[in-house]
């Protein structure tokens, strides 16, 4: 069952054009067991810009989030349907790889969780495990340099990742990700974890990266989302707790006039 | 409206306040009980055995003559089938535990497996040893040897090893594992290169406890045919073999005291090794903890 | 902050769904890691099944010559004589004086050292205690048979005229203390899971600490004190050798603390130190008593499990 796209997202489909499309979401739907978190979301998600998915805690935007790269199969009992197509290839088509998919897209988790292994191979073992065979040193002092990094812990690769300050983890995850040279970064809410001088470095981080990335970020922030972000997609719990799309648009349009009077609400803090 | 003060009685609060002492007192007795019990245990056998101790103790062959008798078989063959069941049970332990927690789906097989496990532990070790008997030295026809030894103690200690590296990879957070797999890993990558090295401090808990126990075991070593009375050292696995529990216990059935002083002795030894093993795992485990600093 | 461009990187290509299909190389792999961990997994099967296995194939060869009823009913153990009989009762007084005594040693003592340890110790003083239990938990039973024999015989005959060297006194005793630290652990996590909340409503009425540990948080813990009463039981059972040096190896029908008798596990030991060839009645009946043995063990197990998973005590 297919339904018609939602008006937000046809007028989304007019803001910029297809070849400048990372993901195009068509009618996606997830199942936790017998329990719906997500109803039918079409959103067409643009590259090379950054998008927001914001909404009240339980709206499912984590879960749309983690469609993206098919990180929700590790739940058991999860069910997919509809399609979700990543620079022209249907990422769940019966005989597609998750792996694989993976290996395209990043991802940077709510709290910085690196692995208990030295700077060098939290950043070396991505490419490593996928075999890469070019030059490991120069990837990683690539990665850790995009990442503002490098300069803080050039002397001490070979310390544990886990000595490191909370802030300086997660640009420690972010050069993780970027060590495989993906197309997109996911990051889930990943200033929540820290303090305010470590989120504003990591928020002008993202603002760089934009120009070569694709940036789909979820936060709970209104404030981030606005500082940060080119276009918004606004979610909501509706009845029955299932998540819905209820507005995409570009961010400055959308905080200043909202076409959705739900948006309107949650914007001016009636809800939350 | 606040009681009426007669109700309360302070003789009554004086008796309850009273028995809560007495009883905090027999229950400290309780404690200091086991600690009294093992003092007097260490002094007994240190009265006893560390006349006995030398050098020659510990390389002679057990004699006739309580004065010659040595444990240097008893000791050798401990050590020996230590390495071998360690060589047997660690690789399958630890795989099955990995199997358990990582790769299998919850189904009947799974949960039969969880059970059978958690029973396998509480099978009182002789069973295991007839297990040994009937199995091991029967039927595949591997005699006494050292061999049947240490398949028997592999089975014996296997579900230690199984239940605690179980617990150990629980205790891997589930983020770590979410991104591993974000990075494109393929299950045994998540489970080879980053939840099970940062499960390694459990793991070894798991291992000294499953070695420690293997070292003391003496009835299915018995009932699977480690005799007392061995003239030489093993040499491979198929030669039959003594351990020091068992040799501890040969001299401890005579009636003559100067075999007590032997026992006392070889018990010392027995106490010293497994303080070894305790401590080298330990601070091995200590160490794989460090470095990972959760 | 320096931002070094992106090498040599051409616009993004589009994908064909051909590259993310999985390679077949990969998937054989992937199967190749899994399969011996599963034979791994499977071992455990293997072993219960050797175990049933070995025990049932003897055990009925044995009861082809010995009737049941006989096994069950007679009042004597003599299978190494000229004249056999074949009562199991007869071991089985044996084993549960033995265990009667030990646990008379070791249930109370452990769970008053656990409540202590959970209710009454400070941290410094729970340091210290806490290993020392783990050592005692440590200590080769062997040990504890000399221990038995050769320390606490002497000092009970002093106390006791009339006691044997070999009795079921000293050994029970002594094998109390032994699982006193299991008794002891297991009721003092039962404890530690009864919340905190139901403590503090105790106390702010005014109760004694003693009041609240005997009357709040050990009934609040009772399923897993009760577990551990019933291991501590079945461990009795099943343990040999401080019974087998120094409670006796002479089979007697008794529920006399202070004459030798034989346990189940000691008549094992007892016979698998001789020389018996394979195929002979006498090698069968260490079989037929180690069914026993595992049946009463593997009843009390399954009890304990029972009894944590039915009235475990949910708390929020």
């Amino acid at each position: 069952m297919v339904s018609s796209p939602s008006p937000s997202a046809a007028a989304a489909s007019a803001l910029f054009p297809a070849a400048e499309v990372a993901f195009d979401i068509r009618a996606l739907s997830l199942w936790y067991g017998s329990f719906q978190a997500l109803r039918d979301i079409t959103l067409q998600i643009p590259a090379r810009q950054v998008t927001a998915l914001i909404g009240p805690s339980g709206c499912g935007k984590s879960s749309l989030l983690r469609c993206l790269n098919r990180l929700n199969e590790l739940v058991p009992d999860v069910r997919i349907r509809g399609e979700v197509y990543f620079e022209g290839a249907n990422i769940y088509a019966p005989d597609t790889d998750p792996v694989e998919v993976r290996r395209r897209i990043g991802m940077v988790f709510q709290k910085p969780n690196p692995f208990p292994k030295s700077i060098y191979d939290n950043v070396a073992w991505g490419p490593r495990i996928n075999g890469y065979r070019g030059n490991l040193d120069e990837l990683v002092e690539r990665s850790l340099r995009r990442a503002a990094l490098w300069d803080e812990v050039k002397d001490k690769l070979r310390q544990s990742g886990l000595a490191l300050s909370g802030g300086q983890q997660q640009r420690l995850c972010i050069a993780r990700a970027l060590a495989l040279e993906p197309d997109v970064i996911l990051m889930d809410e990943p200033c929540s974890a820290l303090d305010p001088i470590a989120t504003y470095r990591i928020e002008g981080l993202i603002s760089e990266l934009k120009s070569q990335y694709t940036i789909v970020i979820v936060t709970h922030n209104m404030q981030q989302a606005s500082r940060v972000s080119d276009y918004t997609a606004f979610m909501l719990a509706g009845e029955e707790r299932v998540g819905e799309l209820i507005e995409f648009a570009p961010t400055s349009q959308f905080f200043t006039k909202p076409r959705d009077k739900r948006s309107e609400d949650y914007i001016t803090g009636r809800f939350g | 409206m606040s009681p009426p003060a007669a109700s309360y009685s302070a003789p009554h609060l004086m008796r309850r306040r009273l028995r809560g002492r007495l009883f905090e007192w027999l229950a400290l007795a309780s404690t200091v009980v086991a600690i009294v019990v093992l003092a007097l245990l260490l002094l007994d056998v240190l009265h006893d055995g560390l006349p006995r101790l030398s050098w020659s103790f510990l390389t002679n062959y057990p004699s006739r003559l309580a004065a010659r008798a040595g444990i240097a078989p008893a000791l050798v063959g401990s050590v020996a089938l230590i390495v071998l069941t360690a060589a047997l049970a660690l690789p399958t332990g630890i795989a099955a535990a990995v199997w358990l927690e990582e790769y299998a789906r919850r189904s009947w097989l799974t949960r039969v497996i969880e059970v059978n496990i958690a029973n396998l532990a509480g099978v009182p070790s002789i069973i295991y040893g007839l297990l040994g008997l009937g199995l091991f030295v029967r039927a595949l026809n591997l005699q006494r040897s050292l061999l049947a030894g240490a398949l028997t103690m592999a089975l014996l200690v296997l579900p230690i090893i199984i239940l605690n590296t179980r617990e150990a990879l629980r205790a891997v957070p589930r983020s770590q594992r979410e991104a591993a797999y974000a990075l494109g890993a393929t299950r045994s990558q998540v489970v080879w290169g980053v939840v099970v090295p940062a499960a390694l401090p459990g793991i070894f808990t798991g291992i000294i406890l499953a070695l420690s126990r293997a070292i003391g075991e003496t009835a299915p070593l018995i009932v699977v045919g480690a005799v007392a009375f061995i003239a030489f050292l093993p040499t491979s696995p198929l030669d039959p073999f003594t351990v020091l529990p068992i040799q501890i216990f040969n001299w401890v059935s005579r009636p003559q005291p100067a075999f007590h002083a032997n026992a006392a002795a070889a018990i010392l030894v027995l106490l010293v090794v497994l303080l070894s093993l305790n401590a080298t795992a330990i601070v091995l485990r200590d160490r794989a903890r460090r470095s990972l600093r959760w | 902050m320096i931002t070094l461009p992106r090498p040599d990187v051409a616009a993004p290509q589009r994908l064909r769904a051909r590259d993310l299909r999985r390679p077949p190389r990969r998937t054989l792999r992937e199967l190749a890691c899994e399969l011996p961990l599963l034979l791994a997994a499977l071992v455990s099967i293997v072993t219960t099944v050797g175990i049933i296995g070995v025990l049932a194939a003897e055990t009925l060869a044995f009861f082809r010559l010995v009737p049941l009823g006989q096994f069950l009913t007679d009042t004597q153990w003599t299978p190494l004589f000229l004249e056999k009989h074949f009562g199991i009762v007869v071991l089985l007084s044996g084993t549960l004086l033995t265990t009667a005594i030990a646990m008379l040693v070791a249930l109370p003592l452990g769970l008053l050292s656990a409540i202590y340890l959970s209710e009454y110790a400070r941290p410094g003083v729970r340091r210290v205690l806490k290993p020392v239990l783990e050592i005692l938990a440590g200590i080769p039973t062997v040990v504890y048979g000399y221990f038995a024999l050769l320390f606490v015989t002497p000092l009970l005959q002093a106390l006791i005229p009339g006691l044997a060297v070999f009795n079921a006194l000293s050994a029970g005793i002594v094998m109390g203390i032994m699982i006193l630290p299991l008794v002891s652990s297991m009721s003092e996590d039962a404890m530690a899971a009864v919340p905190r909340a139901l403590r503090e409503g105790a106390y702010a009425l005014g109760a004694t600490r003693f009041e609240v540990a005997t009357q709040i948080v050990v009934p609040a813990a009772l399923s897993g004190i009760v577990a551990a009463f019933i291991l501590a039981v079945s461990r009795a059972i099943g343990e040999t050798m401080i019974v087998a040096i120094a409670a006796g190896l002479s089979p007697t029908l008794t529920l006399n603390p202070l004459v030798p008798i034989e346990t189940m596990t000691a008549y094992i030991v007892q016979v698998s130190q001789g020389d018996t060839p394979q195929g002979t009645l006498e090698y069968r009946t260490i079989f037929a008593v180690g069914t026993t043995l595992f049946m009463l063990t593997l009843a009390l197990n399954i009890v304990s499990q029972w009894v944590l998973d039915r009235f475990r005590e949910e708390y929020q």
